[in-house]
This record gives C-alpha cells, sequence and structure tokens, in this order.
C-alpha cells in the first residue's frame, strides 16, 4: 500500500496545544488528595559513613509526619538483575540499604511533611554526624594500573601500522562531566492502595519501571502502576529508574498516605546521573595523501563505586572510517562520585569528538581540507561485521552541507577569513548513529463516534511519540490526525518502547501499523456480514478504507461508508485489534546506521576574546522522516545542545568534598537563545529498506553527534588554537 | 528555608533590628533564604513604599526610586538617552524575570555568587567571620582579581553598580540616626578582615534613592560585559566608561570595572593616565594597564587581568569614536 503523503508533512504536534496551555500533566501536576511532601536529605561528604543521625529537632517540628532513613526504612530489594527482563536500575544499591556513603549528594533521609515548606525546614534540621574518608574525585588520583581492557576491538594490526605510518598524529582528547538536566526535574507522587501502588512520575520507560518497582518493594508486578502522560525530557536520564523513585514508594507505605518527591536542582547533579568525563587517547597513521592506515582509539571514564556505565565512546570507531587496522579499548575507573548515566547519544557524541577531532588533527597536519579528509576516508560498507549498509547517504550530506555554508569560499590559512572586528572560521563534523528497531505491542480501535485511539506503554518524552504513533494510523485509516486519540505512559496499556537509543519510533511504528491493518481487515469483514451494509455478501478482501470510510478497491472513496456507520447498524461500540512486532526481519545482514554532516561557522574577536557561533547547517541521512516538525524540533535541540557541550557545559567537582560546584542553573551554563545563530536542518528523507516499511530510523540522539568537533575545527580555523579539551573556554584562545 | 514572619512596611520610618531583612524583588534574598545562607527570623516587605519613580533632580540629574525595578530604569527614556552606560548594564544583568522583579535597591546590596559563600556546608568568612575562605585554593575562576585579601576574594556580582560607580552615583539612606547620603565610591568596602562588611550601610539604614548627577553636554557612556556566553551569566570582566572629548582629546573620563574586583572598581589610576590625552589606542592600552597594575591572580582567574583590560581598551574606542 502506498504511503500518503501524511507522512512527513508538517503536521503539529497532537500534543502541542495541551503544553502551550498549562493542560499537559507533568508528575508533580497531579492532583492527589492528602499527598504529603518528602524533602531529601543528601550527603555533604564524598566518602565515608553515617555515624549518627539526630532526628529530634526535625521530628518536633510543626507538620512533620515522618522521617525515613536507613535505620527505620523498612524493606527494600536489589532487583533480580540484567538477566530478569525489565528490571533495570540506574544505581544498583537501594536507597538507605545501609549507613555508606559513596558520593557527595547521596540520599541519606528522607523528611515527610504536610507541606512542601514545613518538608524542607525540617530537613536542614536532622543533623548528620560522618566518619569522613577522603574521597577520590579524578581518574588521575586512582594509582591501581588499568589492567586488561573491559571492552576492546581489534581487526588488522595496528600497532604495527602505526609505527609504520609515513604520517601520525598522536593525542588525547577529553570531554567534561555534563548533566541531563531536563526541564523537569526527576519526580514522583506514590499512592497506595492496600498492596497496589500507583506512581506518577517522569519517566522514559513505564514498563522498566513497573518492573524495578515490582522487585525493589516486593510487590507482584500487577500491583504496580506507573502513569507518565508527559515528560520534560530527560536525555537519557530518565531511563531507568533513580532511588528517588523508591523512597517516594517506600515513604507513602510507610506513612499510609500519598507522598510527592522532587528532586532538586542541586540534587539533579549528583542523584540522577551525568555524562561521565572522557579521556580518550587516540593515534591515527596515515599515508601521505590522507588515507588512513591505523586507529587506535583508547578511552577512560570515570563511574561510580555503584555503578558499571562505561561510555561506549570507541562504539563508532570501527564503523565509522574506511582502515585496514583498528583497535579500540576502554576501561572504567572507579571514583566517589554519583553513577554515570546515557546521556543524548551516549558514546557516539565524546567518541565521534575524539575520533573526528584526530581526523582534523591529521588533515592540518596534511594541509588537507577538513571535508576531503573524510571524503578520502568514506566507508562504503561496515568494515567491522563486512556487512553493507543498509542505506547510507553520508557523501551526500557532506555535499549538500557543504554547498548551504558555503564552505567554498573557505580559505584554509587560519585567521585568513574576516568579518569587521570578527574572524571567521569553519568546520565540519560527522554524526553516526546506530538504528535499531526492537519489539513492541500497540492496540488500535475505531469506535462508533468515528475516532481511531491508539495506545501503547511507551512514552513521549518530547520527542513525538504521541504524533508518530497517530501519524501511522492516519496513513492506514484515512482519518484526519484530529480524529485519532493517541494515548501512552501508563504501564496497564499494551507493552511498548523504552524511549532511549532513537529506537522508539522505529519501534512503535511497526506495531501502530500492524494493529491499524490488523483492525482495518476486520472492519472490512464487518462491511461483508453486516446487514444493511452495502458490501454486504461482498468478499472482504476486495474492500479498502479511505479517508476512514469503507469501499471497493478501484472506486471512490465517497461511494463507500463511513466506519462508524458499520458500527452503528450492528449496534457495536468499537473494533479493536493489537499487534506485536519484533526487530527488522533482515536486520542481521545488514549494517543499520543514521548519518549526518554538521557544518559549523564561528566568529572570533580577539579583541575581546569573544567567540560566538554564527550559523550551523546539519544535513541528516535518517530515513524517511514520519513527522517532519517534530523531527526538525529534534535536530534543531540537539545541534543547541552540541553548542552546549562544545563551549560551555561542564560539572567541575570540588576535589575535598566532591561537590559538583556549579549545581544550578545560574552557574551551570547551558546555552541560551542569544549564544544560538540561524541554523539550518535538512533532511534527505530516504527510507530505510531494511528496517520496515516505513523506512523509517530514530532521529533523537544523532543531532548531537559531530557538533563539538565541527565547532573545534571552526574555532583552530579562526584562532589557530586547537582545543583538545571541551569545553572551549575564553582562557584557552587568549594564548592565540 | 527556615520559617520567618512577614510584615509589610508602610512608611520609610522603619526599624529593624539584626535579625530582621528587607525584602524587596526578593531575588538575593529569598534566594539565599532557600540555601539557608539567610535565615532572617523575620522579613519586613517594603514594596509598599512610595519609592518607585524615577524623576529628574533641579539640577538636572536623576533621582531613581529604591524601588525601581532594574527592568523599567533600563527602559526608561532618560536612561536610555542620557545614561547609556547604565541602561546597557542593567540589560546585561540577569534575565528578564529577574530584572522584573529586581529593584534599585536591591542591586546595590546583591551578594556574592562565591560557591563557597552560597553553601553553608562551607567555611566562608563572610558569612561566618574567622571560619576560613576555600576560595583562596580552591576552584577560583570567577573570583577577584582586584581588592582581595587572603580573608575573602568574592567579586561583588552587580553590572548596574559598576555603571553607576561610573556615572558618580550618591546613595539616599534612612535609618534610625536620620537621613543621609553617600558617594556610591564611599559606599562599598573591600573584604580586609571583615569581609562579612561589604558596605557602610548600618544594618537598620533602608536605602531610598540613588540620584545620579548631570552629565555635561556631548557625554557618552558605554557597558561592555565579558563572559562565556552571551546572555544571562555574570560577568568575568566588564567595563562601564562615560566619558567627554574634547577636539581629540579626552577632557573628562570615568571608569569602572565589574567581575573582576570584590566590589563594583572604579579605576582613578585609568582616568589619571587619559585625562587630557588624546583619545587613540595607545592611551587606552595604557590605561588598561594602570588598572590592572594591582592585579593578583589566582590559580583559575589569571586571564581575567587581560581580558578587564580588553574590555577597558575596546569600550574606550567605542565610546571615542
Ligand atoms: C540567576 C541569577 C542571575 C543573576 N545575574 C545577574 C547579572 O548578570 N548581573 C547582575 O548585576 N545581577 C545579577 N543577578 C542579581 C540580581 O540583579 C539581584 O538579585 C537583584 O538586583 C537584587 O534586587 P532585589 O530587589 O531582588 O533584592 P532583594 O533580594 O529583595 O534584596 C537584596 C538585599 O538587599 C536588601 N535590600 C533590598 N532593598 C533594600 C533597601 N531599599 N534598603 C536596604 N536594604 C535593601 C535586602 O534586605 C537583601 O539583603 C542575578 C540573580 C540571579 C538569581
Amino acid at each position: 500500500m502506498a504511503i500518503s503523503p501524511i507522512i512527513g508533512s508538517a503536521v503539529t504536534r497532537v500534543d502541542g496545544k495541551l503544553k502551550v496551555t498549562g493542560g499537559a500533566q507533568y508528575a508533580v501536576d497531579h492532583p492527589i488528595e492528602g499527598v504529603a511532601y518528602g524533602a531529601p536529605v543528601a550527603s555533604t561528604i564524598g566518602s565515608g559513613r553515617i555515624a549518627n543521625i539526630d532526628l529530634s529537632v526535625a521530628e518536633a517540628m510543626p507538620g512533620v509526619l515522618g522521617i525515613l532513613y536507613h535505620g527505620n526504612c523498612g524493606p527494600v530489594y536489589r532487583t533480580a538483575g540484567p538477566f530478569e527482563r525489565n528490571s533495570i536500575v540506574s544505581e544498583g544499591r537501594p536507597p538507605f540499604e545501609d549507613n555508606k556513603v559513596y558520593y557527595y549528594g547521596q540520599y541519606v533521609a528522607l523528611v515527610v511533611a504536610d507541606t512542601f515548606e514545613r518538608a524542607l525546614d525540617a530537613a536542614a534540621h536532622v543533623k548528620v554526624d560522618y566518619e569522613t574518608a577522603k574521597p577520590v574525585t579524578r581518574m588521575s588520583e586512582v594509582t591501581t594500573p588499568l589492567g586488561p581492557a573491559h571492552r576492546s576491538y581489534s581487526r588488522g594490526d595496528a600497532e604495527t601500522a602505526f609505527k609504520n605510518a609515513p604520517v601520525k598524529t598522536d593525542e588525547v582528547y577529553t570531554t567534561p562531566t555534563e548533566t541531563h538536566n531536563p526541564m523537569e526535574m526527576h519526580a514522583t507522587i506514590a499512592v497506595w492502595k492496600g498492596n497496589h501502588v500507583t506512581l506518577y512520575e517522569t519517566t522514559q520507560g513505564v514498563v522498566n519501571m513497573q518492573g524495578v518497582v515490582s522487585q525493589m518493594l516486593g510487590v507482584p508486578l500487577d500491583n504496580v502502576h506507573i502513569v507518565s502522560p508527559f515528560v520534560g525530557s530527560g536525555f537519557g536520564g530518565k531511563l531507568f529508574p533513580w532511588p528517588n523513585t523508591i523512597l517516594a514508594a517506600m515513604a507513602a507505605r510507610k506513612l499510609g498516605r500519598p507522598v510527592k518527591v522532587t528532586v532538586p536542582r542541586s540534587l539533579m547533579f549528583t542523584t540522577v546521573g551525568h555524562r561521565p568525563i572522557t579521556e580518550q587517547h587516540i593515534r591515527l597513521g596515515a599515508t601521505q595523501d590522507g588515507k588512513l592506515q591505523a586507529v587506535i582509539h583508547e578511552v577512560k571514564n570515570p563511574t561510580s563505586l555503584l555503578s558499571d556505565y562505561m561510555e561506549n565512546a570507541t562504539g563508532s570507531t570501527p564503523v565509522m572510517y574506511s582502515c585496514p587496522n583498528v583497535k579500540t579499548a576502554q576501561w572504567v575507573v572507579r571514583l566517589n562520585i554519583g553513577s554515570p548515566m546515557a546521556m543524548r547519544g551516549p558514546g557516539a557524541c565524546p567518541g565521534m569528538y575524539g575520533l573526528d577531532s584526530a581526523l582534523d588533527d591529521l588533515a592540518i597536519k596534511l594541509n588537507m581540507d577538513p571535508l576531503e579528509i573524510r571524503l578520502k576516508n568514506y566507508a562504503e560498507r561496515d568494515e567491522s561485521s563486512g556487512k553493507p549498509f543498509s542505506s547510507k547517504h553520508l557523501r551526500e550530506c557532506y555535499t549538500k552541507g557543504a554547498e548551504r555554508i558555503g564552505w567554498s569560499k573557505r580559505t584554509p590559512g587560519v585567521g585568513s577569513m574576516r568579518d569587521g572586528n570578527e574572524i571567521v572560521g569553519l568546520g565540519v563534523g560527522t554524526a553516526i548513529w546506530g538504528a535499531y528497531r526492537g519489539g513492541a505491542h500497540a492496540r488500535v480501535r475505531l469506535s462508533a463516534d468515528g475516532r481511531a485511539r491508539v495506545s501503547s506503554a511507551t512514552q513521549d518524552i518530547g520527542t513525538g511519540t504521541y504524533t508518530v504513533m497517530a501519524l501511522i494510523v492516519a496513513d492506514k485509516t484515512g482519518l484526519p490526525v484530529e480524529r485519532i486519540d493517541s494515548v501512552l505512559g501508563d504501564s496497564s496499556l499494551p507493552p511498548g518502547p523504552m524511549s532511549g537509543g532513537s529506537t522508539a519510533t522505529a519501534t512503535i511504528v511497526p506495531a501502530v501499523a500492524a494493529a491499524s491493518v490488523k483492525v482495518i481487515g476486520q472492519m472490512l469483514d464487518l462491511a461483508s456480514r453486516t446487514n444493511g451494509s452495502p458490501y454486504k455478501g461482498v468478499d472482504a478482501q476486495t474492500l479498502a478504507m479511505t479517508n476512514g470510510r469503507v469501499h471497493k478497491q478501484g472506486e471512490a472513496p465517497e461511494s463507500g461508508i463511513p466506519f462508524e456507520k458499520l458500527l452503528e447498524m450492528q449496534q457495536i461500540a468499537a473494533l479493536e485489534a493489537e499487534a506485536q512486532t519484533g526487530g527488522a526481519p533482515d536486520a542481521d545482514n545488514y549494517s543499520m546506521h543514521c548519518f549526518g554532516a554538521h557544518f559549523v561557522e564561528v566568529g572570533w574577536d580577539p579583541g575581546i576574546a569573544r567567540l560566538r557561533v554564527r550559523k550551523t547547517v546539519t544535513v541528516m541521512d535518517a530515513g524517511r522522516i514520519i513527522s517532519e516538525k517534530s523531527a526538525r524540533n529534534q535536530i534543531l535541540g540537539a545541534v543547541v545542545m552540541g553548542i552546549g557541550m562544545g563551549m560551555f557545559e561542564d560539572t567541575y567537582y570540588d576535589p575535598r568534598n566532591a561537590k559538583p560546584l556549579n549545581n544550578n542553573f545560574a552557574d551551570y551554563i547551558v546555552a541560551t537563545n542569544a549564544d544560538i545563530p540561524e541554523q539550518e536542518v535538512i533532511f534527505l528523507d530516504y527510507p530505510d529498506p531494511v528496517i520496515g516499511e516505513y523506512g523509517a530510523r530514530g532521529i533523537g540522539e544523532i543531532g548531537l553527534v559531530g557538533v563539538a568537533p565541527a565547532l573545534t575545527m571552526a574555532v583552530y580555523h579562526a584562532t589557530g588554537v586547537r582545543v583538545r579539551n571541551l569545553p572551549v573556554r575564553i582562557e584557552q584562545l587568549m594564548k592565540a | 528555608m527556615q520559617a520567618f514572619r512577614y510584615t509589610q512596611a508602610k512608611t520609610v520610618d522603619v526599624a529593624l533590628d539584626p535579625g530582621q531583612r528587607f525584602l524587596a524583588g526578593g531575588t538575593t534574598l529569598v534566594d539565599l533564604m532557600k540555601l539557608n545562607v539567610e535565615t532572617p527570623h523575620s522579613v519586613v516587605d517594603i514594596n509598599l513604599l512610595p519609592l518607585d519613580r524615577v524623576e529628574p533632580t533641579p539640577d538636572g540629574g536623576l533621582k531613581v526610586g529604591a524601588l525601581v525595578r532594574n527592568s523599567d530604569l533600563a527602559n526608561h527614556a532618560d536612561v536610555k538617552a542620557r545614561y547609556t552606560v547604565l541602561s546597557e548594564a542593567l540589560l546585561s544583568g540577569a534575565s528578564p524575570q529577574l530584572r522584573n522583579m529586581a529593584t534599585t535597591g536591591g542591586n546595590l546590596l546583591q551578594r556574592t555568587r562565591c560557591y563557597y559563600y552560597r553553601d553553608i556546608n562551607y567555611a566562608c568568612n563572610k558569612r561566618e567571620p574567622g571560619s576560613g575562605c576555600p576560595a583562596q585554593d580552591g576552584f577560583n575562576r570567577i573570583h577577584a582579581v582586584l581588592g582581595g585579601s587572603d580573608q575573602c576574594v568574592a567579586t561583588h556580582p552587580s553590572d548596574m553598580a559598576v555603571a553607576m560607580m561610573a556615572l558618580e552615583a550618591v546613595v539616599h539612606a534612612k535609618g534610625a540616626k536620620g537621613e543621609r547620603q553617600i558617594a556610591l565610591e564611599n559606599f562599598y568596602l573591600t573584604p580586609g578582615t571583615t569581609p562579612d562588611k561589604e558596605n557602610v550601610l548600618e544594618p537598620d539604614e533602608l536605602i531610598t534613592y540613588v540620584t545620579l548627577p548631570r552629565l555635561a553636554a556631548g557625554t557618552r557612556s558605554h557597558y561592555l560585559k565579558l563572559r562565556d556566553r552571551a546572555q544571562y551569566e555574570f560577568a568575568l570582566a566588564s567595563a562601564a566608561v562615560v566619558v567627554q572629548v574634547e577636539g581629540s582629546r579626552i577632557r573628562r573620563v570615568r571608569i569602572a570595572l565589574g567581575g573582576v574586583g570584590t566590589k563594583p572598581w572604579r579605576s582613578k589610576e585609568a582616568e589619571a593616565v587619559l585625562e587630557g590625552k588624546p583619545a587613540h589606542t595607545k592611551n587606552f592600552e595604557a590605561a588598561a594597564a594602570a588598572a590592572m597594575r594591582g592585579a593578583k591572580p589566582l590559580k583559575y582567574n589569571g586571564f581575567k587581568i587581560e581580558l578587564a583590560k580588553q574590555a577597558i581598551v575596546r569600550t574606550l574606542s567605542m565610546v571615542t569614536a
């Protein structure tokens, strides 16, 4: 069946009006009668143990209903582990398990009171005495040998090839700790009815959260209900539950009263993840004309004492460029900091900053154009697996982007392009992100009021999932989007995908399509056997549904009958079908990735050490675009975040007590509107023939990958300063 | 935040005891109360006082009520036209939402953004005299290179006050002992051994007005703020220049710096280099060097010395062009 023009058109997101009018209820917005407020008390040391907790003052304060800590919190369990489906937690240790402190900002108590203000005031009066140990906050302080790599890859003989290569680069690139900081802070309202608990949440995975909560609280899965209709973004920080969710549930159970817990912004820097530092040692060997002979990419990242999180920065390295000899290795180092967690474009984002920066260093050494060296090493197939790419149009991304930014006018000399007080610099970076489609269930219902309803236990974290689901139903049934209700964010719906890894769209689309086809089939069947139906007795196989009307194939839809009429004739409220779909059938034979190219133009005013981004152009080869507006929105936002990664973001820990010193939005700087220039986004819109009927791949993360190296190369072009430690700072450039 | 009493002042004759605080826009006070850095037992809201007007003074200057909001002052026609540096400084500060709340009096009295001052789990001589200063060997990229002591190196973060320094503003205050006027130049104190005392105001004194003197015809002014991002960030270095050029020579100039000093920093040294001299780059650079001669870098903020010089040179070039 042909795909209708509504797919890929600029439909306004279906939840847009609710969001801009305040009608969308985020986690803490749910009005719950009798709700009490939980205020966390967090550790102010980086390592050690709680020697004593004095609750006497706090307990006597007005409105205080109870205080939980390790001595009185009641049972809380560890999850059964990764072998058990849907039980992934961000931090293995349940809150309040014992009196040990592993990092600054770890929960040590939760004060519950009848108002938010009273809870906060009492929390400030919980007196905690610690036995303090010296925290280890930097990888350089860890002197024990790294030992064998925790993950590695090799093809050819990279060390020998590097040794023999006529041209080499050998540099260390670092990326800082970045904190996810979604607008909506992590929050939970927990409501118990007997042995059943409902959690109003903000999560990227209602299904996984249901499993985790059931296991950690020791109640059957059926007794746990997760409700998360709107999510003020997550950026990966909300993929898997953090202790705050369990704390709210524990407190509500103990006190026999609904409890609301919001993680304050300051604790968003310690207790709900971050993208850890990466330290990347990259060695490239090449021929005189810039053809790669050896790529050696070795990465260390810190993790906490409670998580094994590895920032897989070498993940894309074997796939990205053509090279016979490639070696990668990764290590994790344990520090007294909160647990890291995947942040938008995990692995690839810091990893491609390293790899593309190294390639630029090679280009600088060879006096080669940065775009030319990328084309020179273009990978025609996935050399790590030998498989063909399901669909790759990266070359076109480069050429289209180059045209739009005016790359041909780029003069190679450092500082050679001027505009008034500003020196102009141009750089290019490559984006790559694995495309994956998993399994999902979806349900579609056609009801007598002429509306359709599509549902699945997935989430919309701002990425447009509500709209994508509606568009697929619109495409299949021909109903206008206004007559379709999208329902998600509820664990009682048929299990749907996580909003993570840029997989939700590719995963949910086939399930919704299959459920739509199924329910349409039922409707055609109904038409062929309903008394009074113009198609009574007609073979259902010869019927079709268009514009919401059942008609004979080959005849105009207007000749047919609206489906709601058929339901009326049969006195049926609705027809409903559920479908389950899995991975792409032919996925094993292909390497599936999204690609893209970013072009960044910066302006450097050396008289006042001012750097700004003047323009960005992004061209994406991301499969077929289902919802144009939300897709564009994803890429625009990701590039903004990439500018933040390149120029601003850096969580810095005080080495004395492991506190993130800039744990607020005045001191942790991200890009503001004034930092963002004209941005151009182009989608090539080639359907991926392998991933499924619609050819749609995910695009939530790829937009961030490759922005930072394009930016630092543009900075070098303008200033002559090669920044290898993000973010680019004024003081580094003042050496220009 | 700890529980407190809330009252509203109906007249400017309010008596305060040391455990009380005036509440104006609240953008500093309430912020610090939430951090338990400020723990007043009672708060006296002064927003009902009739101090929210900008009026001309008989000698051709401007009288600004202590409760005039930063946004209103920045967009006041007279301020935009004649006291450009002030309008620009205000608009470079904070965010629109904050400026809509922030007041003239409150802005002068805003507290430092030093990380250690703002966290009660750290020692801080400003908060608790004698307890210590973790900024000295801590992360001090945002700290002061001018006016610091071994007890405190926190910057005064106001942009408005820097512009007002260059405009030679006068603070009007009213307390138990009556009314008085304090030249802004004499208003702030360097930390020395008493970093808890940031200015000469008595705890019970209320700022009622700030007056701006008349500027001679042909005076030009400009504020330039340098920082990591383009908006919504405190200055790493800023310069306010008010200048009167006659022919090609500088007749009179006032220069103040932000982001680099423990108080809004007037540089008479830089002014002395320039007065009577031709307005050209060599002299601007000499003035900038004079302004930063006494600067003492800490581990992470040495770049501010050069950055402040750049701010001075560029601002002078712009206003004299
Ligand atoms: C996130 C953030 C970013 C900011 N960025 C900047 C920036 O870039 N540049 C900048 O200059 N500022 C910035 N600020 C600071 C802001 O300008 C000040 O908070 C504001 O000007 C204070 O004014 P207010 O009226 O809100 O003061 P309040 O908080 O009401 O009062 C501050 C203090 O002054 C006292 N007080 C107030 N009025 C009087 C009076 N009439 N007489 C005696 N005492 C009085 C109060 O008791 C209190 O101690 C920022 C603030 C925040 C929170």
